[in-house]
């Protein structure tokens, strides 16, 4: 079994053509796929179905896809950050199908669980629930929302093994496991790439069986979006 | 009337929260009142996006990337600390395992129904985040508010105008000019100081009772 890949172009060989769904990981900039992210904008696939809780910001992340017209629907939850999105969307160029947060993650979990449906009592009273199946369990309206699933998940790690057990760090964690569970195919791409046995496997957070081919991004950008920090003590 | 600065209003609202609470804070005024909880008393914070135990923003030049809150701000972590995914973090609200999620607001109904993810008009994109996810499943849900709009409209109503968050779910509302309990319509437990109860009815869209107790509303010594 032999899941490495040199870098992200040769970990995508074979799985993009056009019109297909796509996860990807990450919260806003945080945890992102760069790499992959790069590697499908270099490829030129479109009529992409993306699924991501945001479509990154103008000139980065999913920004980059945007910018080369290849997305047609995305499938989020927040996509405030990013001006290009708002005005493809106005312009009619860009379906959304926009979730709360938490259905979305719950959505990707139950599709990488192989349930369909489930039923959640966020957004039931809201425009969330048009269209929706409505049930009452113990005297409480619930909605029925839809398990997701993609021909692709691309997702990062701060460490992985050979074998694609991964381990994330912080809240670069975020939507990386579970989308990791619901891609036909899971491609990840990791900060430091080890022999199996580095880990324990107690603190393995993605078992491989989730993860089929994997790259070794050594020098990934990160960025923070909104950078605040105290103020420096009065002297 | 002013009223209460938005640090007052935090103030007030951090004097409330119960020892050993785990409250979310909401995008907005609520990321304020970390610093107000009184000393002595142990509140965990949690921020939608993974984090429990959330700590104050870091020190110039040691902000990093990977650790950041749900209005995507660096932050640093408290001692006693974890990490979740989103799937595991987002259970913790409709799961009833928050005790109190603090919400940001920009109108409340009467009866309790929250408005505080959309405005009319804005010609964006829909995009709602995590604001319904917070306000569903906690027994108390505290929204943290001006009482008007900056025209002087206001903001506390019968029904909500604007797209609805949830339905049904603020327990309390804290606002520059009141603190309101919402329990069979609106019951006011504190007034600011300066203002009566018909001034203050004056500026809320819905009828409020005055509780028998009723106090001036407490601001910082």
């Amino acid at each position: 079994m032999n899941k490495v890949h040199k870098d992200a172009t040769a970990a995508l060989a074979g799985l993009l053509r056009n019109g297909m769904t796509i996860m990807s990981g990450g919260f806003g900039l945080c945890g992102i796929p760069e790499l992959l992210i790069k590697a499908i904008r270099e490829a030129g696939v479109k009529d992409l179905t993306v699924i991501s809780n945001n479509a990154g910001i103008d000139g980065a992340g999913l920004g980059l896809l945007l910018e080369a017209g290849q997305i047609a629907k995305m499938i989020s939850s927040y996509v405030g950050e990013n001006k290009l999105f708002a005005e493809q969307y106005l312009a009619g160029k860009l379906k959304l199908e926009f979730n709360p947060q938490g259905t979305l993650a719950e959505r990707i979990r139950a599709g990488g669980a192989g349930i369909p449906a489930f039923f959640t009592k966020t957004g039931f009273g809201t425009i969330i629930a048009e269209g929706k199946d409505v049930r009452e369990f113990d005297g409480e309206s619930y909605i029925m929302e839809r398990g997701l699933t993609a021909d692709l998940a691309i997702v990062h790690a701060w460490k992985g093994d050979t074998e694609g057990n991964l381990v994330y760090r912080k809240t670069a964690r975020n939507f990386n496991p579970v989308m990791a569970t619901a891609g036909q195919v899971t491609v990840a791409e990791v900060e430091h790439l080890s022999e199996p046995g580095t880990f324990d496997p107690d603190h393995i957070v993605t078992p491989g069986i989730f993860v089929q081919r994997i790259i070794h991004a050594k020098n990934a950008e990160k960025r923070i979006e909104q950078r605040t920090t105290r103020p420096r003590p009065t002297p | 009337m002013t009223g209460l600065s938005r640090e007052q209003i935090t103030w007030r609202v951090a004097q409330d929260l119960p020892d050993g609470a785990y409250v979310n804070l909401g995008i907005g005024l609520p990321t304020l009142v970390p610093p107000f909880v009184p000393s002595g008393r142990e509140i965990v914070f949690q921020s939608e996006n993974g984090l429990l135990g959330v700590g104050p923003a870091p020190a110039p030049g040691a902000e990093d990337p990977q650790l950041i809150n749900a209005g995507k701000q660096p932050v640093t972590l408290l001692p006693g600390a974890s990490i979740s995914s989103h799937s595991d973090s987002f259970l913790m609200m409709p799961g009833g395992h928050i005790d109190i999620p603090l919400l940001g607001a920009y109108q409340v109904s009467e009866r309790g129904d929250l408005a505080n993810w959309m405005t009319e008009g804005d010609g964006k994109p829909p995009g709602v985040g995590g604001a319904m996810d917070l306000a569903v499943g906690a027994k108390q849900v505290w929204a943290l508010m001006e009482h008007t709009t900056r025209k002087g409209e206001p903001r506390i109503l019968e029904r909500c105008t604007y797209e609805l968050t949830a339905p049904r779910c603020v327990t309390r509302i804290y606002t520059n000019l009141a603190m309101i309990e919402v329990r069979d319509g609106l019951l006011v437990r504190e007034i600011v100081e300066g203002l009566d109860f018909a001034a203050l009815q004056t500026l809320t869209g819905a009828a409020i009772r005055l509780a028998p107790d009723c106090r001036p509303m407490r601001t910082a010594a």
